[in-house]
């Protein structure tokens, strides 16, 4: 993957960007493509591209032209499909000057417009430009595995795959979004088109937009559907287990072989990471490179599981250990790669993570991110399933034992003791057929923890001009789908999308300059997930069952039949103690919390108090989550106001060297040569 | 300690502990769970200080979150444990 900048005119008159700006924006993306840098300047357009090469390592350098130098592109991510495109676009008689899958994008733009990205299997944010036509195109993947920030304003749209290289630009306001904060307080990110950032929007996932001479348009190419609004899986569990088994082997062959470098694998211990490393194993030339976090804390642990399948494998296996205080110490670096903030400390792990990635040598890794999405493998899911059961007859207290199944803590407390823990899901129980049923005691609880400590300003804001929620635009069709298909597409928009493939996904991979790979978010996986019946996913409270029968004779049975062990990493205790870093109590200062505005001096500081006296009581309390999150989400959201709001300047990036650098500025527009 | 001496006692708690404000934002009758603010480990920190402040400790089958779920019903519960 790479990172990519651009500005361009839209309105009549001006000039375009300075080459020293696009210098300057670009270098701000280094951690994304530290191998090349490219720039490209017309009369209307200024366009920078920061390079890392995984495919086509010779001739791939951006901004790339197509062979008739009608459409520039800068492109960031891959496209797993190009032999196939090229070999179509061959047939139809498209010419190619290179051998890569940039140069594929870009002509089957020319040869079918806006539906090519239907036909493409990638991951991807882009930016085509017509010099003739004055037409600037920019588009998204299906899920957002790529990212793409844009700003409108004194006649010209910017473009960039981060936040900090807008705000590289003088012309970018530098504020808070309140909406996108208050998301983000509730579903741990913003939802797209929102930021926490006021006049920097984000390209919607599965998406594509036009700007044409003053005008713009907007397209969707993808977007999640399920039965009825697709066609419904009519044959057996049997044979949807075989075509599952298909789809996953020929989605992990296409990501391991579409590079022209090694390809590693993460290994987290649970079913969906080992059934992808399998599979990538079996599709590698040389021997797997595998990588693996451990935690100090043996509650987040699973190191041995890591090694039953590393040693199965026989690959070569990678380990980060990870404590509090490596957590704490690299946070800020974190956040300024999150660009939003996170009301978790996962992020911090998955960047040691990919650092230790790219020390190993290698530039890209397959994960299992997307299969608990795909095939409903969270606590959510089953979770509202219970609740819905529950809610037919809310009176019962034998329904609702039922919870004891899928949180084995509840099944220790003795008698009516589980009642306590039972009304936390009781709440809400009457909305039970309506749309965001299943995320709602998540969202309530999640805002609810951080809101009370909302700056009053701020809460009066929010109170007049509430931020969009996922319910206001719902598909038309949505209540027509099965109960758990519409909390999948809640799990996919809300969490997914905004909060794990970007806080925690991309920025953490690119940070270090490594590319995640992602099976299953495969486009020929994710239509037959989402044709299967709810049964075949979640089979009573079984989650991910057909996913199971899938992993079969290909992994261990241990790890097909373990319990599933979310993903964590310790929060809040990592930042009190007495070996904290500094820089908490200075984030944390009643002057630092009162000049970002969101929250309240006074309550961060109870909070702080609190958080501390914990870590020092010998009786070793853990906090609650509402305080985990609440203390987490502050503390982050001070860290990205002060790096990149609070200060007067962005931070400066060593002069990038341009080994592509063409000017067309001062030459008469039409078609050119293309270097 | 009364009545009253009690529920200035759990609205200083809660203020300090969950909303992280000034007491006047504590509404005696509204749900705890409800708000969100208080959850599985917030439970338990509030039954042990109650437990802590009547010198108590409760039945399993008191347990329940009728009992503790706002301010007016854990004055309610408490009233045979207060002189």
């Amino acid at each position: 993957m790479c990172g990519f900048v651009g500005k361009a005119r839209i309105g009549a008159g001006g000039s375009p960007p300075s080459p020293e700006l696009l210098a300057r924006m670009v270098g701000t993306l280094r951690h994304r493509g530290p191998e090349g840098f490219g720039r490209y300047r017309d009369h209307r357009i200024g366009l920078a591209h920061a390079r890392l090469a995984l495919v086509d390592l010779s001739s791939g350098d951006q901004p790339l032209a197509d062979p008739d130098g009608e459409w520039w592109i800068v492109f960031n991510g891959e496209l797993f499909n190009h032999h196939q495109l090229r070999r179509e676009l061959r047939a139809a008689g498209w010419r190619f000057a290179t051998t890569s899958d940039t140069e594929v994008v870009v002509q089957s733009f020319r040869a079918w417009g806006t539906d090519c990205f239907r036909r493409f299997n990638g991951q991807w944010a882009m930016a085509l430009w017509n010099r003739a036509e004055e037409r600037l195109v920019l588009s998204r993947d299906p899920v957002g595995i790529c990212p793409l920030y844009v700003h409108e304003g004194h006649g010209s749209v910017t473009f960039a795959s981060e936040v900090k290289a807008l705000l590289a630009d003088p012309d970018v306001p530098r504020g808070i979004d309140p909406h996108g904060i208050d998301q983000t307080c509730t579903y741990w990110g913003a939802l797209a088109p929102t930021t926490p950032f006021a006049g920097i929007s984000e390209l919607p996932p599965g998406t594509w937009r036009e700007y044409r001479r003053g005008s713009r348009s907007d397209g969707v190419h993808w977007a999640p559907a399920f039965p009825p609004s697709v066609p419904s899986w009519t044959g057996s569990l049997e044979t949807a287990t075989e075509e599952l088994r298909h789809r996953l082997t020929a989605a992990s062959e296409l990501r391991i072989t579409s590079a022209d470098v090694p390809v590693g694998a993460y290994l987290s211990g649970g079913l969906d990471s080992s059934l992808i490393a399998m599979l990538g194993h079996r599709a590698s030339r040389g021997r797997l490179q595998t990588f693996s976090l451990r935690f100090a804390d043996a509650e987040f642990d699973e190191g041995g599981f890591q090694h039953r399948l590393a040693s199965m494998l026989d690959s070569a296996h990678h380990e980060v250990v990870v404590d509090r205080q490596d957590i704490a110490e690299v946070f800020p670096e974190v956040v300024r790669h999150t660009e939003r903030p996170v009301l978790r400390t996962a992020a911090a792990p998955m960047f040691l993570l990919s650092r230790e990635v790219r020390r190993a040598g290698i530039k890209a890794v397959l994960t299992g991110e997307g299969a608990d999405e795909m095939l409903a493998g969270y606590d959510l899911f089953r979770e509202a399933r219970i609740r819905a059961f529950w809610a037919r007859r809310p009176g019962s207290t034998v329904r609702p034992l039922l919870f004891d199944r899928i949180y084995p803590y509840l099944a220790g407390l003795s008698g009516r003791a589980k009642g306590m823990a039972q009304s936390f899901w009781k709440v809400g129980l009457d909305l039970a057929g309506q749309p965001g049923f299943s995320h709602d005691p998540r969202w309530r609880s999640t805002r609810a923890a951080l809101s009370r400590c909302y700056a009053p300003g701020f809460a009066e804001h929010l109170a007049t001009s509430p931020a969009p929620g996922p319910l206001g635009r719902l598909p038309a069709d949505f209540s027509s789908w099965e109960p758990l298909a519409q909390a999948q597409f809640l799990e996919i928009t809300t969490l997914l999308s905004p909060y794990l493939l970007s806080s925690q996904g991309d920025r953490q991979l690119l940070g270090n300059g490594v590319e995640g790979r992602f099976p299953f978010l495969d486009p020929d996986v994710m239509a037959l997930c989402h044709t299967l019946p709810p049964s075949f996913k979640l089979r009573g409270l079984d989650e991910k069952h057909i996913l199971k029968r899938v992993g079969r004779g290909l992994v261990p049975d241990e790890i097909l039949t373990r319990t599933k062990q979310p993903y964590r990493s310790p929060d809040a205790v990592c930042f009190v103690g007495p070996a904290a870093p500094s820089y908490v109590a200075e984030m944390l200062s009643v002057d630092a919390v009162a000049a970002a505005g969101v929250f309240e001096p006074a309550a961060v500081g109870a909070l702080h108090v609190k958080m501390r006296a914990l870590a020092a009581d010998e009786r070793g309390g853990t906090p609650s989550n509402a305080d985990n999150m609440a203390f987490t989400g502050i503390l982050s959201t001070q860290l990205m106001f002060h790096e990149f709001l609070a200060g007067p300047v962005p931070r400066t990036a060593p002069e990038p060297a341009f080994s592509v650098d063409v000017d067309h500025s001062t030459t008469t527009p039409g078609p050119t040569n293309g270097r | 300690m009364d009545a009253d001496a009690l529920r200035a006692e759990l609205r200083s708690f809660i203020a300090a502990n969950f909303l992280f404000a000034d007491e006047a934002t504590v509404v005696d009758s509204a749900s705890l769970l409800a708000s969100g603010v208080i959850d599985s480990t917030g439970a338990m920190e509030l039954i042990s200080h109650l437990e802590g402040l009547l010198g108590a400790a409760f039945a399993d089958e008191d347990l329940v979150a009728d009992h503790f779920d706002s301010v007016d019903r854990m004055i309610a519960f408490s009233a045979p444990y207060l002189q």
